[in-house]
């Protein structure tokens, strides 16, 4: 045999491995929660809020966390869209195409990106301290803001960045200003910001280290902003932690909880994605 | 070589054309009947003087000097690169946009001189249609296409915009193909017809100019003759400006001619003039296909 098409048989049987290891890992986490958490799962899980004692096996269940991670949720996500869409706008309508604003400015959402979410905790459990903030549903949603904003922007910034000129063109030449450009931008990028918001939602929902400082835990369901709140990460954490494996098996059935959550969103944000790209040019 | 050219049989004479500028020199009868006129049909009127154009420094346009016809097609002609594109971007200032443009000069659009800074931008570009080489419908349904120009310079009203977009539709002849599927996105319709569209959008917010960058170069040849067929159509009610890389195209549909090399104007004037008796020795070894 020709040793081209031996290489071309190394490449794909490495090709498919590596497709089998990475599908191998998904299904055996997947499994393992299922298996731990899935006997432990019961109604009481997920419509009540923790009784007496139940971190040491008392009963309850953990309504409080998955109200407050949506909450936080929902809150970081509009908050992120507000300010992340006026950045890709200005970033790739008002700017040139090599300005060195939007250089720097995509370096540091770069920058942004990579940093830990326990460094943004930190720095805004710091600031919380010094306005004589309690740890709150606020401070939470605003932590995770900060997180998820360069996510929003980096990956609404990707499908921008190839907007057609002719498009931008073709839409002053009917006498637009660079804002009333947006209806058409919006529309154009809308697959980039359902990809975004998925991407976001899936980071929010799932950070523990960021909402440690700022959102706190409680067993009670927040009630204003001001109040702190749970969230299915740490109520993960904290079961998890305890020496009682009944207890153990009560966080896996978190687990699951926040994995179904997040698929649920993400079908949804499938679904809404393929609606409002029909238009894309 | 003359044989095959193209006449226009009813073309009136050059002085003519521009009778509307020399008002003065007309008796006052004269002159009221020419603004009842001019109340009716309003003419355009867009002139280039001393326009030179720079980008990072690199002269593009070299002292350009013209004059557009109204109600008239004029054919921008003239090799790769020679700035046909430039200048026709430079009437809308859609070359603002580019990096390290730099302009000397005016253009004067009916009574204003468009790089004046207290002309606003959005009114020189609302006056010219614009119809790029590649379709470019926005992403949204076709009626949404139409309507948008309209609803951004403030129509509101339902009945009108709807009345508008069936009006622009015929004067493109499309109605009959999409008037089922308005609500459809544009971007399903052939690139053909997806030009026609483009071409009632424009339309759709009464511009006084079409300004086509080489319009049917992407498109099939019998998408290419209907566009072509709708600018001779068209120019009873506009200027049309027309960049065109195809010489039989100008030859075809031109009532008047500009040709340009290296960023200059070298010749201006009607079409069978240019074609069949270039005064200059570039425009004639141009005609004559000794380069492209």
């Amino acid at each position: 045999m020709r040793f081209k098409f031996i290489e071309e048989k190394i490449a794909k049987v490495l090709m498919i491995s590596a497709s089998v290891v990475v599908f191998a890992f998904v299904v055996n986490i997947i499994y393992t929660i299922f298996r731990r958490g899935f006997p432990a799962l019961n109604w009481a899980m997920i419509s009540q809020i923790p009784a007496g004692g139940y971190y040491n096996g008392g009963g309850g269940g953990i309504l409080n966390a998955i109200v407050g991670s949506l909450y936080i949720v929902l809150g970081s996500t509009i908050l992120g869209l507000l300010i992340s869409i006026p950045v890709v706008f200005y970033l790739n309508v008002y700017l040139k195409k090599d300005s060195k604003l939007a250089y720097v400015a995509r370096l540091a959402f770069d920058v942004l990106f990579g940093i830990p979410s326990i460094v943004y905790g930190a720095f805004a459990f710091s600031i919380m301290i010094y306005l004589g903030m309690h740890t709150s549903l606020g401070g939470g949603i605003l932590v995770i803001t900060l997180l998820v904003i360069p996510i929003f922007i980096r990956s609404m910034d990707e499908v921008a960045q190839h907007l057609p000129k002719d498009l931008l063109d073709a839409t002053y030449a009917l006498g637009a200003t660079k804002l009333e450009t947006i209806k058409v931008v919006l529309r154009q990028i809308a697959p980039g910001i359902a990809t975004a918001t998925l991407l976001s939602v899936g980071r929010a929902i799932g950070d523990a280290a960021g909402v440690m400082f700022t959102a706190g835990f409680t067993d009670s369901i927040p009630t204003s902003l001001s109040r702190p709140a749970a969230t299915l990460p740490l109520s993960v954490f904290f079961q998890l932690s305890s020496p009682n494996a009944e207890v153990q098996d009560r966080a896996y059935s978190a687990a699951l909880i926040l994995i179904f959550i997040v698929l649920v969103i993400s079908v949804g944000g499938r679904l809404i994605t393929n609606h409002f790209s029909k238009h894309k040019i | 070589m003359k044989s095959f050219l193209y006449r226009n049989p009813t073309r009136t004479s050059w002085a003519e054309d521009f009778s509307f500028l020399n008002k003065s020199s007309k008796d006052k009868s004269d002159n009221e009947i020419d603004n009842k006129e001019s109340l009716r049909i309003k003419k355009s009127y867009l002139k280039v003087s001393d326009l030179n154009l720079y980008i990072n420094k690199t002269h593009i346009l070299k002292n350009v000097n013209l004059e557009i016809p109204d109600k008239k097609i004029t054919c921008i002609i003239g090799p790769s690169g020679c700035g046909k594109s430039t200048l026709l971007k430079t009437f809308n200032r859609l070359i603002d946009d580019t990096e390290g443009v730099k302009y000397e000069g005016s253009i004067w659009v009916d009574d204003t001189d468009i790089f004046d800074k207290k002309t606003e931008i959005t009114d020189i570009r609302k006056k010219m249609g614009l119809l790029s080489q590649r379709p470019c419908p926005l992403p949204m349904s076709i009626f949404d296409n139409i309507a948008f120009g309209c609803k951004m310079h403030g129509e509101r009203n339902r009945k009108k915009l709807n009345q508008i977009v069936e009006e622009q539709l015929k004067a493109v002849g499309l109605w009959e193909e999409v008037k089922d599927r308005l609500n459809t996105p544009a971007s399903k319709l052939s690139i053909g017809q997806q030009q026609r569209l483009c071409l009632a959008r424009g339309l759709a917010v009464e511009p006084e100019f079409i300004l086509a960058d080489e319009a049917t170069s992407a498109l099939d040849p019998i998408s290419s003759k209907h566009i072509e067929e709708l600018f001779v159509e068209l120019k009873q009610d506009y200027a049309i400006i027309l960049v065109t890389h195809t010489l039989r195209q100008a030859l075809r549909i031109a009532d008047h001619v500009i040709f340009m090399y290296l960023g200059e104007v070298i010749e201006a004037g009607p079409a069978d003039e240019i074609f069949n008796n270039p005064k200059q020795e570039l425009t004639r070894k141009y005609l004559e296909g000794a380069f492209s």
